[in-house]
């Protein structure tokens, strides 16, 4: 197997916000990073050609963005009815694309890149595999630009290692009569030390103990070179994809020995079962009868498979490894391959060694190559996610059902990865990162709430898409933008609904991120900016009236009041269905009605009683709150709250979203709304002041809340701070994600069910109360 | 005859292998380390009175010890020829004819043969002193063997024969029905290891059972040095019949069976069959010698050009074995040798490359190869001999025994004089 690779890049400006911006691109883009390989393509008919081609390119992508700008409210502008200026401006931000194809495109392809190709001091392409040879001349003369060979194992590891730092849901395991059928691993913090099994023509054994420090312990020449070659011999079948079709409909017993074709039934000595392959191929060797081409074909690949698989495990005990990755074109995503990988290595490490495949394992060698091409960047600066909107998903299995999507993703396909101009980290206060999930549902799992789940997101669609063009009047394309989006978040959710493994495992937040994602690549950034600007200019007129009517109350009704009022606040909520529907309808829908909705107690979820009585004991050192929605919940719901904890005498740091979701309070939206009710609240003042409060990004901009994936400068605040209580807020946050979480101090979970299907799944009603305190586990 | 590749995924659950130690049995019954009952205690033969009552000392000839593989039947049997006078009279005819028939020929039927140059001579067993002959035919000829033995009216001897290999299961009824023979059935890898240690102990007609191979990469240096197995342990005990079974042995009765590949001489043979045409394995191991693997292997220096540095592998390493044969002008450019030569270096450098894992992992640096995938195939010895020295950089050495695929047979037949 070969690998080659390349990098283009669109035109940059300079810009102020990415101060490392401009060093990177410098070298980005000028390496091109792409991979060819021998392995024919599926689900192509009557197409000769079928080796593939990866190619990895870097570009800058230019976005509207949202932006807000306070009013100077000392001169003349103090009267002006709005809160806040919002602006839509031009941003750019990084992104990788991986992309496939077959390599008759690939001069189409290099055209491409030579178009979009940014004029820049070095003129050299990194490549890696065998396409480096092949394709060297052609890409010198199109590109001008000379081809800087990558050694391939290198590539091949710099790009694993990428993929699962980066890609939360990357690896998977393959459970051929599983449903689903793919089983997706929540990559740990550390990834190390692992073994990384490369099956192309032959096998390499790699062990990768830290990002730069990777050896190859070992190998066999038995590999998919084998399969494919021995396999055209003995069936005179030319195509490797072919070969594993007739695989998947042989039978190898009529081939190979078995042990009850010796024993006449199991060696029970030994437990070894009648069904065990004693000899592969042994039953050619006997007879003069002819075989049929499919069962020496399912032979030869439980000879190879078995072969690789017990070498795999030799390896791993001898390096006491237990995780061991496979990759390869051999492996790429053929289901046949995968299963048998994954029953051999059951079968000789007694499941003591897990066999595990990534989604992009295909582009690890150009992803590598292209890295390589930017090593001197700092890997530290930024992180990378992957980009819904633009990634075509992990093929489906049937190819029988679905062979239209079976053919595109072989021909084309990709992946894009947005660069984060921050580093995210852990929440330090996690009580075991390394078991820590996210997502309280796992839709691939659970078909019922999947059919559900998608039929809601279909349903809000159209919503969704009206809320775009109305937050962009001036916009004479915002409703031709708004179609297109429609239609893409659409087929994103039938290619859901048929392959809901598509893009890792399937949750209500990756249905959220993705629409986030889908909205944004046709440049609607913020839907919801207006509604929020209002919102958040209606709260702050009644948020004096709020403070004063809570300070006339007595120390235990206060403090349900609080409560009361936080929960209240989380009522308005645009992202549920409910609630969208009562505030578009009703314009009055204020926080006393708001109140009136909620659930009495006892709450579906209810300890208050021993959150009060932990109020009655000292006061925290410091809060970490994760905010929900603009408007009343933040100012009249949670900044009130805050400012008793204040009182109390504990630290709070309020964390809000880096870019827009739905009405959540950005981080910006949160900066001004503070500066306003600070000049009307001297305790929220001088905490400012004091720095015992504090306002902080969560790096992400979604409507959930991965703490596996924080702003760095955020996990530091909360280390530094000795935070002792960790509160999380709303539906999203705290019901579709975090539900389980649990903590090494104090938590608080709340949110109102504004969903009447997810509220009796909890065996509650809609607008039903989860409020849960917890103390971290003995 | 030895196995073992995973089940086919299709099938469902695969089952542990147990790698548990294991002791052999003495001739009393199971001593069990690990417990399990064994088979063999439930198959005490039924011909028992007339055991018990003629063998004083010994069993009642004739002395025969069978094991019975996945390819091949291996037979041995010890001839006397210190008979009395007195003790030939009282010979009884068929017994007589059994002897005569088995040391007169050569070749038996159409597919057994005598190997002779593996007769060993002037033997004590049991205080008798005589030959020890070794015989092999094809399994799927049993149906002529019975025949056979039916014919020489062998039942008539009220005799049992101890039998090992998976074979003595399958075939335990045929034996009763067509041949009026009770089968004593024994473990294969107990008679395995038993055969070896007492073969290498009477060595072979005054010369060295045991031998390495010393230069094994040139043809002409290459030579065989005598080694002596008599303090071996722990061994690693590769036995390659159809399929390949790995023992670690510790001492002369304790053992534990490391795992095994369904990659072994049957696969060979098998895939030479398919590829080539030929039919016996003598054909296919003689096309072999004639090939160049080179032309369907695809070598390290195909890809790279020369020696992968990085990691160390040379360039005429094979990166991938029958890489070349992804290539439609390269398929149609070999020969049938150039294809048999590439599976016996495909299959052989395989089984060398999991007895190196096991060897490490067990810590143990001498490996023992036996089995008949050996026979005749200096080639495999040769290449096996190399690469487990050249990749365990000098750790490891391979050492073969020259009674090569006999030593369950062996074994059973042990098991015949030392039963009480």
């Amino acid at each position: 197997m070969h690998s080659l690779a390349v990098t283009s890049g669109r035109p940059q400006r300079p810009t102020s916000w990415f101060p490392t911006r401009e060093k990177a691109t410098r070298k980005q883009d000028n390496a091109i990073a792409g991979e060819e390989c021998d392995c024919t393509c599926r689900g192509q008919r009557g197409n000769t050609g079928g080796s593939l081609t990866k190619l990895a390119y870097y570009s800058t992508v230019q976005h509207k963005v949202a932006k807000v700008k306070s009013f100077d409210h000392t001169g003349k502008d103090a009267d002006h009815e709005l809160l806040y200026e919002i602006s839509e401006q031009e941003e750019i931000t990084a992104r990788l694309h991986f992309i496939k194809f077959e390599n008759t495109y690939i001069e189409t392809c290099l055209d491409f890149i030579k178009d979009h190709l940014v004029n820049t001091e070095t003129k050299v392409i990194k490549a890696t595999g065998g396409g480096a040879y092949k394709f060297k001349d052609l890409i010198e003369k199109k590109l001008g630009l000379n081809v800087d060979k990558e050694d391939e194992i290198t590539c091949l590891i710099k790009g694993c290692n990428f993929v699962l730092k980066n890609i939360p849901h990357e690896a998977f395991v393959y459970v051929k009569h599983g449903d689903p059928e793919f089983r997706f691993q929540t990559t740990h913090p550390n990834i190390f030390p692992y073994l990384l099994v490369n099956i192309g023509s032959g096998v390499s054994v790699i062990k990768v103990e830290t990002e730069d420090k990777f050896e190859r312990i070992g190998g066999s020449s038995i590999g998919g070179g084998t399969f494919w070659g021995l396999g055209a011999l003995l069936t005179k079948t030319k195509r490797f994809d072919e070969l594993l079709q007739l695989a998947a409909r042989g039978q190898h017993t009529n081939v190979d020995m078995l042990v009850k074709d010796i024993y006449g039934g199991a060696y029970q000595i030994l437990g070894l079962t009648g069904n065990l392959i004693a000899s592969s191929f042994g039953k050619s060797a006997t007879a003069d009868k002819e075989f049929s081409k499919e069962d020496m074909a399912k032979s030869l690949l439980h000879m190879i498979s078995n072969d690789i698989g017990q070498l795999a495990c030799l390896y791993a005990k001898q390096h006491n490894l237990s995780q061991v990755y496979f990759g390869g074109f051999f492996i790429r995503g053929h289901p046949v391959t995968m299963h048998t990988i994954t029953y051999s290595i059951n079968f000789f490490s007694k499941g003591e060694v897990q066999a595990l495949f990534l989604r992009h394992e295909g582009y690890l060698g150009a992803i590598g190559a292209f890295l390589k091409g930017a090593e001197q960047d700092n890997p530290n600066l930024y992180s990378w996610g992957e980009n819904y909107a633009g990634s075509s998903g992990l093929m489906s299995t049937s190819p029988d059902i679905f062979p239209m999507q079976r053919s595109r993703s072989g021909t084309f396909d990709m992946l894009e990865m947005d660069r984060l101009e921050r580093q995210v980290v852990n929440l330090p206060l996690l009580y075991d990162p390394s078991s820590y999930i996210p997502d309280s549902v796992d839709l691939t799992e659970d078909a019922m709430a999947r059919e559900y789940w998608l039929s809601c997101f279909e349903e809000a669609l159209e919503g969704v898409a009206k809320r775009a063009v109305a937050s962009q009047p001036d916009a004479k394309d915002a409703t031709d933008r708004a179609q297109k989006f429609q239609q893409k978040y659409w087929n994103k959710l039938q290619t859901l609904r048929h392959q809901p493994f598509a893009y890792g495992s399937l949750t209500v937040r990756s249905l959220l991120d993705t629409r986030e994602h889908c909205l944004n690549e046709f440049n609607f950034p913020d839907p919801y900016s207006k509604v929020k600007q209002k919102e958040n200019d209606i709260a702050l007129r009644y948020y004096q009236s709020v403070i004063n009517s809570l300070d006339s109350l007595a120390w235990e009704e206060k403090q349900f009041a609080l409560v009361k009022g936080l929960l209240a606040g989380n009522v308005f909520d645009w992202g549920a269905k409910a609630v969208s529907e009562v505030l578009e309808s009703d314009q009055e829908f204020g926080f006393e009605a708001a109140k009136q909705k909620l659930q009495a107690r006892p709450w579906l979820v209810d300890s208050y009683s021993k959150w009060i009585e932990r109020l009655k004991g000292p006061p925290h050192k410091c809060a970490l709150i994760f905010v929900d929605n603009s408007g009343i919940d933040i100012i009249l719901g949670i900044f009130p709250f805050v400012r008793e904890l204040l009182s109390r005498g504990t630290e709070v740091i309020l964390a809000c979203n880096s870019g827009p979701a739905l009405n959540d309070v950005t981080f910006n939206e949160s900066l001004i709304v503070i500066e306003r009710i600070a000049a009307m609240d001297s305790i929220i003042q001088s905490a400012l002041q004091d720095d015992r409060l504090t306002l902080v990004q969560t790096g992400t901009s979604s409507p959930c809340l991965d703490l596996s994936r924080l702003d760095k400068g955020l996990a530091m605040l909360v280390k530094e701070r000795n935070t002792d209580l960790v509160i999380i807020e709303g539906m999203g946050r705290a019901i579709h994600t975090n539900y389980y979480a649990t903590f090494q101090c104090e938590s608080l979970k709340l949110a109102v069910i504004k969903n009447s299907w997810l509220a009796e799944r909890l065996g509650g009603k809609l607008f039903s109360v989860v409020f849960k305190y917890e103390t971290p586990p003995l | 005859m030895a196995q073992n590749g995973p089940v086919g995924p299709s099938e469902d659950g695969g089952p542990q292998e147990p790698a548990a130690r294991r002791r052999i049995s003495s001739s009393e019954g199971p001593t069990a380390s690990t417990g399990a009952p064994r088979e063999r205690l439930n198959s005490v033969p039924r011909a028992r009175p007339r055991l018990d009552s003629l063998r004083r000392n010994r069993p009642p000839f004739p002395w025969f010890g069978l094991d019975i593989g996945g390819t091949l039947v291996k037979l041995v049997y010890f001839e006397p020829r210190d008979i009395t006078a007195e003790e030939e009279q009282e010979e009884v005819e068929s017994l007589k004819n059994i002897r005569k028939y088995l040391t007169s020929n050569v070749a038996y039927g159409q597919t057994g043969i005598r190997d002779v140059h593996l007769e060993l001579k002037d033997l004590t067993m049991c205080g008798r002193k005589g030959s020890l002959h070794f015989i092999r035919f094809p399994t799927q000829d049993m149906s002529v063997f019975l025949q056979m033995a039916r014919d020489k009216q062998f039942s008539s001897l009220h005799t049992f024969l101890c039998a090992t290999g998976g074979g003595a299961y399958k075939f335990e009824e045929d034996f009763l029905n067509v041949g009026g023979l009770e089968l004593w059935k024994l473990d294969e890898l107990d008679c395995l290891i038993k055969g070896v240690l007492f073969i290498d102990s009477v060595g072979f007609n005054g010369q060295s059972q045991c031998f390495s191979l010393e230069t094994p990469k040139d043809p002409e240096k290459c030579q065989k040095i005598p080694y002596n197995l008599e303090n071996p342990y722990p061994l690693l005990l590769v036995n390659i019949g159809s399929g390949v079974s790995i023992l670690a042995v510790y001492s002369k009765d304790d053992y534990k069976r490391v795992t095994g590949t369904s990659l072994g001489g049957g696969t060979f043979f098998g895939l030479c069959c398919l590829l080539t045409g030929c039919s016996t394995f003598e054909e296919a191991l003689e096309m072999a010698s004639l090939g160049d693997s080179t032309k369907v292997d695809k070598l390290v220096r195909d890809i790279y050009g020369g020696d992968y540095d990085r990691f160390g592998l040379p360039g005429y390493a094979v990166a991938s074995s029958f890489g070349n044969m992804m290539s439609k002008e390269k398929r149609d450019a070999v020969s049938k040798e150039d294809l048999a030569r590439a599976t016996l270096i495909t299959i052989t450098n395989n089984i060398g490359s999991i007895a190196r894992m096991c060897a490490v992992n067990e810590n143990i640096s001498r490996v023992v190869f036996v089995g008949n995938f050996l026979r005749v195939n200096t080639v495999s010895m040769k290449l096996l001999a190399y690469a487990l020295e050249y990749w365990s950089k000098g750790q490891l050495k391979a050492f073969f025994l020259e009674h090569e695929g006999y030593f369950g047979a062996v074994g059973a037949l042990l098991e015949l004089l030392t039963t009480t």
